[in-house]
């Protein structure tokens, strides 16, 4: 089992969840996170003083999937993520060991 | 006649009080960093609960009693607690007393996230004892800023039993603004800067609430004005004439000018920062506001529109003097009380109809205003720094370092402005209710 995470611009989210959805992913974990990358932050001026805002509001998705899923939903979320400008954000896949469902019991696979 | 129009001085009274209960609190609390934005609305009703009381027991005294002293202000105790004041008397207290609360409030935001709320308890009263009972004696009470005989008018252009050339402040330039401006600089400077300060970003915590706050004082500001007229020896229909045509050129030059400055604001916004923002906005609709106040009732509307561009276009600027110069006025009640009071205060030298140099008349009024607006720098700065060193010698004036860092909102107040951890789920709180018990848990 893979865990796929994405960094993504917020205004893609309802995008990229109707294409995980189509492909089959029933389910997912999504937080509001900030950070930066190349895109930097920005300045806001308050009053004439200008502030270097550093963090850029960002949405992380996290999906638990199966060993031979994992390549296909990177490339449903890059494909549909993309715009082509700077801040788009990061997909990566690691390795996860258990996988339980808190409701059954049932482990890894029959729990995804 | 009399009876109508006491019904709008009732409305006017109540409109300038929701100036400082709510929109003040609104307009600096949403520019204050969310870990003190409850200090900030809190000096502002506390001013209002302090302030009401000592006008009451020795303000309207002080003001407007008659055992004047040396011009400066009037016997606090001859009508002590208004002993011999009744009848519609207490209207005019009551709107004079809505003037003293805001001017008060409006110093507070000089001093965010870093003042004992004990010494600002201690210092309000003091202060408006000090400073704005005696101004506003002398400017609306017959002393020494009025046209009376031997104040400053008169001492600089003598006339026939009183001043040749009247100072004129409809509504509060020198006793509001002015004043509360000054006291905000040396109020900031005792108190020294907020740690951090130039370095650290602080920004506005919520600009929707400073927009609706700009827009309540707008509102709150047709009280303050429009309600300054003064009927004089007049009675009847003539009064009602008189009422007509003063309240309907107030209320346009009051309007206009704000439209000014809050084009002037952001024009200059746009060239120097690359955007027109929304803070720019409601900051030039309250220095547009603050600089027609003593000017609304001189000036014809296209005046009032010229004064408002000045005062847009000059507060925007003066409003970065604080980085270069280092002091930490932290909302700029210099930069926008006291730059707006003084130009629309000097302006109607300029701009007046009836004495005005742009109106083809002599320089004089221009030079009379110019003394009273110094004149009342001077006072407000030495009142100031008397009753702000006397209340650090009492209590002392700043929080602790820690304090400040933590937010005072927590430690003065032991209260959060905004509760959003599992604001969701509900669950998240990481507080509990400890049953009928007068302690507060120790929670997030």
């Amino acid at each position: 089992m893979k865990l796929v995470t994405a960094v993504i611009k917020p205004h893609k989210w309802e995008d990229v969840r109707e294409a995980l959805e189509t492909f089959g992913v029933t389910g997912m974990t999504v937080s509001e996170v900030s950070g930066y990358g190349r895109q930097k932050g920005h300045t806001e001026v308050y009053r004439g003083a200008e502030y270097d805002i550093a963090l850029v509001p960002k949405i992380r998705i996290e999906i638990v999937v199966e060993d031979g899923d994992a390549d296909d939903i990177v490339g449903i979320i890059v494909k549909t993520a993309q715009t082509g400008r700077i801040g788009d954000g990061k997909v990566w896949v690691s390795g996860i060991d258990t996988v339980v469902r808190v409701r059954t019991g049932d482990r890894d696979a029959s729990a995804i | 006649m009399e009876y109508a129009l006491q019904a709008w001085m009732l409305a006017s009274a109540s409109l300038v009080l929701l100036m400082t209960t709510p929109a003040l609190a609104l307009f600096y609390g949403g520019m204050s960093r969310s870990k003190s934005v409850l200090n900030m609305m809190m000096m502002s009703f506390s001013a209002a609960g302090v302030v009401g009381l000592v006008y009451v027991l020795w303000g309207w005294s002080m003001t407007y009693g008659t055992q004047d002293v040396a011009l400066l202000f009037s016997n606090p105790f001859e009508l002590f607690g208004l002993r011999n004041v009744e009848g519609a008397t207490y209207l005019t207290v009551g709107f004079q007393l809505t003037f003293a609360v805001i001017t008060a409030a409006l110093i507070s935001g000089a001093v965010a996230d870093r003042l004992k709320f004990s010494a600002w308890l201690l210092f309000v009263p003091l202060w408006v004892t000090l400073s704005y009972f005696p101004l506003a004696h002398m400017v609306w009470g017959g002393g020494f800023l009025s046209g009376a005989q031997n104040g400053l008018a008169d001492l600089v252009f003598s006339g026939d039993g009183g001043a040749a050339v009247a100072p004129v402040d409809y509504a509060g330039g020198t006793v509001v603004h002015i004043n509360a401006g000054v006291a905000g600089l040396v109020l900031a400077l005792l108190l020294g800067r907020r740690i951090g300060f130039g370095k650290e970003p602080m920004k506005p915590h919520n600009l929707t609430l400073t927009m609706l706050g700009a827009g309540l004082l707008w509102f709150g500001w047709f009280g303050f004005n429009v309600g300054s007229w003064v009927p004089g020896d007049l009675t009847g229909d003539a009064m009602g004439q008189y009422w007509l045509d003063e309240t309907s050129l107030v209320w346009l030059n009051t309007t206009v000018a704000t439209c000014a400055a809050i084009v002037g604001w952001l024009v200059v916004e746009k060239i120097r920062d690359g955007h027109a923002t929304s803070l720019g906005a409601a900051s030039g609709v309250v220095a547009g506001l603050v600089a027609i106040t003593p000017a609304c009732g001189a000036l014809s509307p296209l005046g009032a529109i010229a004064l408002g561009i000045v005062a847009g276009v000059a507060c925007a600027l003066a409003v970065g003097l604080k980085y270069r110069w280092n002091y930490d006025d932290s909302l700029d009640v210099v930069g926008v009380h006291l730059v707006g009071g003084l130009i629309g205060t000097v302006a109607i030298g300029v701009l007046s109809t009836s004495g005005g140099i742009a109106y083809g008349h002599s320089p004089k009024l221009l030079v009379v205003q110019a003394a009273v607006a110094l004149f009342a720098v001077l006072w407000s700065a030495v009142a100031t720094l008397v009753v702000g060193l006397v209340v650090k010698a009492i209590v002392g004036l700043r929080v602790h370092e820690d304090d400040e860092v933590e937010g005072i909102d927590g430690v003065e107040h032991g209260e959060s402005a905004y509760d959003l951890v599992g604001a969701r789920s509900g669950g998240l709180g990481g507080s509990k209710h400890l049953a009928g018990s007068t302690h507060v848990s120790e929670g997030v």
